[in-house]
């Protein structure tokens, strides 16, 4: 390939652009490994589930009162999040902090009606394998949301300094991909506990 | 603006002026905050090695008092507690932190030399997982130095680990100890798979890769994501045992069963990872000295992919004794013998390219080649018990501890020594001693077989593994005794390894770039290697770039001219299957955040085993502060915009 030395190179963009860069792989590894403890979570649920006894679900239906509400809550950060990130294609820098500031809201405040779910609870952590399984696997994704809420105040602040364009914006994609995944793994979460009881499992 | 968003990469020849520019851009800093702070590859790559090894005396030492202890029956060298935690410390330490790490440290130093760029694709991820392996290491140590190791065996099973059996700090210890590693474990794993996809020179497309980069890679995919199933499982755990939840207790709804499964679904799938890249080592250094390409590489490839995915429906076989539906075994035994045929595919292709070439004996074959021989005795005790009656018989028995030495140490311990005869003269710039080497050799070989080989008649004889003594009249005298002697044997061998590393230091033979007339691309950058690896991004066109002329083949690979990339501390990125350059990679400078970071995490852990919640609270703001001073979109990386902010 003697004519690949002789052959000007052509343009290739230095660092990030956009997502290309190996930041944006890297948050998709560490994505892909969250899924999976997520998975393993939830396997061990209907593992527990599916072979105990009778009455192993301590709550045979779920109040979905404040839970449903508080899941619509944050696919909507979701959106709001994405919504902040055009932002940032577009060069609107208020829609962008609105945008960061408004998922980072929502994010917190999904957060705090957690909190109050917990203590509206009937059951306890060491009640039974449910108990525990129950507070394990939403005190891991409180704990991904408030991972999740602090980089999106680092965005907001990032943004805030004015540090990102349509091009350079590796950290704002990468952040709000997490913010997306901490979101749909909820999803994931929320119809084991509290709608395949609805459906029979466990009973 | 001085740094524009596009650049056409300068190619031009390599010269004496680039590359003493390139020094000044890629050399680290001396001293101490120059050690902490170090993000290049050759350095952590040395640095694992070195630990590994550390631990691997360790738990070899631990070995050698359990062989004291059953040298003969009815023996009081050891008392029960001191021999359970002996042999749990001595599977954790080998399994966890030495085969792993070592190989780790082997992928980690070649991997950029091997694929012909200038670092790993996340240079501060490295550090951080080398320093968190060590972090994680010296705290399980800790452990076991207080008298609280792990003492239930490396699978640990419940309920002899839940607290009322096992009220200590042991499993506290074990338990935290192996969260924290698995974050080592992780992020090494995707570190790796990153750098295979993104950081190839050009022209490496995927079917150009070393098959040690198959190995790795695929071991990589699987940690990530079975990491997380024992991490979860041992803070299970320890939660059950500090604050009284029910995930392992039958009273209160869980299943001990969940244990063995959740660890299994990781421990299987581990057991290739800790292979499969040394089985690399081999399929790449073995045809060295042979004298010719490897046979069958394609197949090799496909085999060593095809083996992990069998390997993650394995799982189950650990447990056909523990009551399982027969349906559900017949299926995992079928997969456990449907497994020996990828494995299958790399002995014929190594005896093959054996048969086919014109050896050199060395060190390095010897070792090489003998894995092979141990490989097939491990794989075909490992075939028996994939079959559920056999199993039932020889599970829990010696002849399991048999099987699982000649997978972990035929197929780990001997590729990697073989691997330190092949690459120290690269890291050192040195030859090791080839007389002496032989001496490691043999003494090695003869004193492992002396010491497992027989252990499979100990087992088929009935004697169960982990019990401290026995009787005099269960007439496994003999056996344990030829076992002893072949493990001191087996350790004076290894013992030669390192007297060998001693002396050929300093005084070796100085060795040239490519000493062994091989073909990849490590081999054309001088021994030791610059900071910054290749003054010139080479242009690949094979698999042996360093072959060319005399295999029959047109494929020519550039190496003395190409990309310059002498503007900053910049490497190539390239497209993920046929590496094409898309990108220049603007790598970061040396920094402290990992090693900050990892002091964060140890306060972390260090507040739980001490139940001091406020040292844990506090490490947790040094975590986000280390995170937020990594993260900081920095201009010289060009993650913001020069002309903003």
């Amino acid at each position: 390939m003697a004519e690949s030395v002789t052959a000007p190179n052509a343009q290739l963009p230095v660092g990030p652009i956009g997502r290309r860069g190996v930041g944006w792989w890297g948050v998709g590894t560490l994505v892909a490994s969250e899924a999976a403890l997520f998975s393993y979570l939830l396997f061990s649920y209907y593992y527990l589930g599916a072979t105990a006894g009778p009455n192993w679900l301590l709550e045979p239906t779920p109040d979905l009162r404040l839970a449903l509400p508080n899941t619509i809550l944050l696919l909507a950060s979701s959106a709001v999040a994405w919504w902040g990130e055009r932002g940032v294609l577009r060069q609107r820098r208020a829609q962008a902090l609105w945008g960061f500031g408004g998922a980072f809201v929502m994010g917190a405040v999904f957060a705090v009606i957690q909190l109050h779910e917990w203590q509206a609870k009937s059951f306890g952590i060491g009640t039974s394998s449910y108990g525990s399984l129950y507070f394990l696997t939403t005190g891991m994704h409180e704990a991904h949301v408030i991972v999740g809420v602090l980089i999106l105040a680092a965005i907001f602040l990032w943004t805030a300094l004015d540090y990102f364009s349509p091009r350079r914006r590796l950290s704002v994609s990468a952040g709000v991909l997490y913010w997306h995944f901490v979101d749909v793994v909820w999803l994931f979460v929320f119809t084991t506990y509290y709608l395949t009881p609805y459906l029979g499992f466990g009973k | 603006m001085k740094s524009p968003d596009l650049r056409a990469p300068i190619t031009g020849p390599d010269s004496v002026a680039h590359q003493a520019r390139l020094f000044e851009l890629w050399e680290g800093k001396g001293g101490i905050s120059g050690f902490f702070s170090s993000v290049d590859h050759k350095q952590i790559g040395i640095r694992y090695i070195v630990t590994a090894f550390v631990f691997l005396v360790l738990g070899g030492l631990e070995a050698l008092l359990m062989r004291l202890q059953l040298a003969g029956p009815d023996k009081a060298l050891l008392t029960p507690e001191q021999y359970n935690e002996l042999f749990s410390t001595h599977g954790m330490t080998m399994i966890f932190l030495y085969a792993s790490p070592v190989l780790s440290g082997f992928s980690n130093y070649l991997w950029p030399l091997l694929l012909g760029s200038r670092d790993m694709a996340f240079p501060r991820l490295n550090a951080f997982g080398y320093w968190v392996y060590l972090a994680s290491g010296i705290f399980l140590y800790v452990g076991f130095l207080t008298g609280n190791g792990a003492n239930d065996g490396w699978f640990n099973y419940v309920p002899y680990a839940s607290r009322p059996y096992n009220p200590g700090l042991n499993e506290d210890f074990y338990s935290l100890g192996m969260v924290f590693l698995g974050i080592s474990t992780t992020v090494g794993a995707a570190n790796f798979i990153v750098t295979a996809f993104r950081t190839r020179a050009p022209g490496m497309s995927i079917d150009r890769l070393p098959i040690l980069v198959w190995g790795t890679l695929t071991a990589s995919v699987a940690n990530l994501v079975v990491v997380p199933a024992v991490s979860l499982a041992f803070l299970m755990l320890w939660m059950d045992r500090q604050f009284g939840t029910q995930f392992f207790n039958t009273a209160g709804g869980g299943a001990p069963l969940l244990w063995q499964h959740l660890f299994w679904l990781f421990g299987h799938p581990w057991v290739y990872a800790i292979v499969l890249p040394a089985m690399g080592m081999v399929s790449d250094g073995l045809p060295v000295f042979c004298r010719r390409p490897l046979v069958g590489y394609s197949l090799v490839a496909v085999s060593t992919v095809a083996t992990m995915i069998l390997g993650f429906g394995v799982w189950v076989h650990h447990m056909f004794a523990t009551g399982l539906p027969g349906i559900g075994m017949s299926f995992f035994s079928a997969a456990s013998i449907a497994i020996t045929v990828p494995s299958a595919v790399g002995v014929f292709a190594w005896l093959a390219t054996i048969r086919f070439g014109k050896p050199v004996i060395t060190t390095a074959f010897l070792f090489f080649s003998s894995m092979i021989i141990l490989f097939v005795i491990g794989g075909v005790s490992g075939f028996m018990t994939a079959s559920v009656p056999v199993d039932w018989q020889l599970t829990d028995t010696y002849f399991v501890v048999a099987h699982l030495h000649y997978v972990l140490i035929g197929i780990n311990v001997f590729p990697v020594v073989g691997a330190i005869y092949f690459w120290f003269p690269k890291m050192r710039g040195r030859m090791l001693d080839e007389k002496l080497g032989r001496w490691n050799f043999w003494i090695m070989f003869i004193g492992f077989n002396l010491a497992f080989l027989p252990m499979h008649l100990t087992g088929l004889m009935g004697m169960p593994r982990r019990v401290y003594t026995y009787a005099p009249d269960m007439g496994w005298t003999t056996l344990n005794l030829i076992t002893t002697i072949g493990s001191f044997v087996f350790a004076l061998g290894v013992l030669l390894l390192f007297v060998n590393i001693v002396k050929s230091w300093a005084r070796g033979k100085p060795a040239s770039a490519n000493p062994w007339d091989a073909p990849t691309l490590e081999w054309s950058v001088p021994s030791p290697p610059p900071p910054y690896n290749f003054g010139v991004i080479p242009r690949v066109a094979s698999r042996h770039p360093l072959w060319e002329g005399r295999l029959p083949s047109n494929e020519r690979s550039i190496i003395d001219q190409g990309m310059l990339l002498d503007v900053g501390k910049e490497t190539i990125g390239t497209s993920a299957l046929d590496a094409e350059p898309d990108m220049i990679l603007e790598m970061p400078e040396d920094s402290l955040a990992p090693v900050l970071l990892t002091l964060g995490l140890a306060g972390v852990f260090c507040g739980l085993i001490m139940k001091v919640w406020l040292l844990s609270a506090a490490s947790v703001l040094v975590i986000a502060v280390a995170l937020v001073w990594w993260l900081w979109p920095r201009r010289s990386l060009r993650e913001r915009e020069p002309a903003h902010g």
